[in-house]
């Protein structure tokens, strides 16, 4: 016979190098990253100037309360949706193409390929989400410093846990849309689901009774975990890591569902 | 180390229905197996069956002894195209490859020498999505390649290929049966199958209807029916009904008997003194086979 059973054994590292090699292969996804480093500090360059502005002109309530660090993370409400669609699209790109199939017989331990895509897929959403954080930070912070209101320094207290935690919390909402997209393993419909728990929620509940509404803010999983990335807390609200305790506890049960259907259904 | 495929009251059932319904077979190493049924007839149910993307609802399919998900590098023992077109269209064929042969540690020489086997070599650097469908099967078969595995599985393999490609995979499939592998093709093409396989595993219904040599399979069907020529038609089928036969039908001197051997139609006709020009043992075609084997297990139509 010409050719040859080697004993070889596959790994989890294989697995990991396989997941790498599907992310940083695809053109598309890079655009898509540095756009968002691009246009999530672009947006919280607007936001620290408007507020900026609106604090010289006396129209800040409660000045006390203002929080140079979180100013300047307007963009984050634009990274995290352009975050946590990178994470559907990590899953359900290979459901579209049908890449599932080979993937899944090329590992058919399917705990093992869930694990190393989350595992890559943070990774890189970690780095990705701490360029945000650090670029929109010091943007900010030099605007602010421009038109002489009060600015945030990384050696204040609070201020770096802020700034990492911005993007902890961005590569967060990543592997929410990871686990959604497992879990529904469409594009659209995953999509939709990440958008109405990171957005629509957060604003219908504006139109609920006042109690509803607290509720909401305090232990809604994005109004919690969004916690970690101010300096000031507001009111009402859960403690920083608390806070994010909760996000966290609530993406991977969505990633744990996801996990049972990737595990019970066939591909 | 030889591998088998082996099915054991395979069957699957979806909302109720059987798309497998108590299969049994083994896929033997050193020949091409067809696998062949009408279209419904759970050739890809089975299959997906075999590397684990699809759970059997009762009953086992193995590769050699352990079923797919035990196996420790699933590549290395079999490769599988079940979908040309199941591959991200914006990744470059070699990033594509690169991509599963990473999962079972197989390195970027490995992916550089089956793209060459393939005749892939010239356009690896190129978006998958650009590929024709003809490109798109020498893909998916690279990737089969990869772990140059002792079990090759594929689906549908001459779908949409030109006939230089269908040439192609013929010769390819006969290689790699030849070098001691197993391989296992499936088609709804009869007549790809004459020539392509030299066992037969036949479904309809989602249940086996032979597992056989293909030629046993194309003589079983022919009905013994014998063509013998000649120009005394008339005293040469009153000798041949006399001696026992059937006369199928006559025309223009043409004689299609059954109940007799040609040999036995032969000696007759010298018997008799009458001139044979032709006699031909009618050799059905696999169609034909087909057609009569699963008259009763289409998926339409009839109900059994």
């Amino acid at each position: 016979m010409s050719y040859v059973t080697r004993n070889y054994r596959a790994t989890f590292p294989d697995a990991l190098r396989s997941e790498w090699t599907k992310l940083s292969s695809l053109r598309s996804l890079w655009f898509t990253a540095l756009a968002t480093v691009l246009i999530g500090p672009g947006i919280g360059s607007l936001t620290a100037r408007a507020q900026g502005g609106a604090y010289l002109a006396g129209k800040v309530e409660d000045p006390a309360s203002f929080d140079p660090t979180a100013v300047s993370y307007g963009g984050i409400f634009v990274g995290q949706l352009a975050i946590g669609v990178l994470g559907v699209l990590a899953i359900t790109s290979e459901y579209a193409t049908g890449m599932i199939r080979p993937s899944l017989a090329a590992v058919p331990r399917r705990a093992r390929l869930l694990v190393a895509k989350c595992v890559v897929f943070a990774g890189a959403a970690f780095v990705l989400g701490q360029l945000i954080g650090f670029t929109s930070f010091l943007i900010g912070q030099s605007m602010l410093a421009a038109l002489g209101v009060p600015h945030a320094g990384l050696d204040q207290p609070d201020v770096l846990r802020a700034v990492v935690g911005a993007g902890l919390y961005l590569a967060t909402i990543g592997l929410l849309g990871l686990g959604l997209g497992t879990m529904l393993r469409s594009t659209a419909g995953a999509i939709g689901l990440l958008v109405t728990i990171i957005l629509l929620v957060r604003a219908v509940s504006l139109a609920f009774p006042q109690d509803w509404q607290i509720w909401i803010n305090k232990y809604w999983p994005t109004s919690a975990g969004e916690q970690i990335t101010r300096v000031i807390p507001q009111p009402g609200a859960l403690a920083p890591w608390t806070g994010f305790g909760l996000l966290c506890g609530f993406v991977l049960a969505v990633a744990v569902a996801g996990y049972a259907v990737l595990r019970g259904r066939d591909a | 180390m030889a591998t088998t495929i082996e099915a054991s009251g395979l069957s699957k059932r979806y909302r109720g229905k059987p798309a497998v319904d108590d299969l049994t077979f083994t896929v033997e190493p050193g020949v091409v197996t067809g696998f062949l049924g009408p279209n419904g007839a759970g050739k890809t149910t089975t299959m997906r069956m075999i590397l684990g993307l699809a759970a059997p609802s009762a009953g086992t399919i193995t590769v050699g002894g352990r079923r797919y998900t035990d196996l420790p590098a699933p590549m290395h023992a079999v490769g599988a195209l079940l979908d040309a077109r199941a591959v991200h269209p914006n990744r470059t064929a070699r990033n594509h490859l690169r991509c599963l042969a990473r999962t079972n540690g197989i390195g970027p020489r490995r992916v550089d020498s089956v793209l060459e086997l393939v005749g892939l070599a010239e356009v690896a650097g190129k978006r998958a999505g650009t590929f024709s469908l003809g490109m798109s099967q020498r893909l998916g078969v690279a990737a089969a390649l990869l772990g140059d595995p002792a079990v090759l599985i594929f689906d549908e393999p001459v779908n949409g290929l030109d006939p230089e490609g269908i040439r192609w995979i013929r010769t390819l499939m006969h290689r790699m049966a030849g070098e001691g592998r197993t391989v296992l093709v499936s088609s709804h093409l009869m007549s790809e199958m004459a020539l392509t396989a030299e066992h037969l595993i036949v479904i309809g219904r989602g249940r086996l209807i032979a597992d056989t040599r293909t030629d046993e399979f194309m003589a079983a069907s022919s009905g013994g029916i014998v063509r013998a020529g000649t120009d005394r038609p008339a005293e040469l089928s009153r000798a041949l009904l006399a001696a026992g036969a059937r006369l199928e039908s006559e025309v223009d001197g043409q004689l299609r008997v059954t109940g007799l051997s040609n040999n036995e139609i032969g000696k007759i006709a010298a018997t008799n003194g009458i001139a044979l020009f032709e006699l031909i043992p009618e050799r059905g075609s696999l169609e034909d086979a087909f057609m009569e084997v699963t008259r009763h297990a289409v998926e339409y139509g009839v109900t059994s």
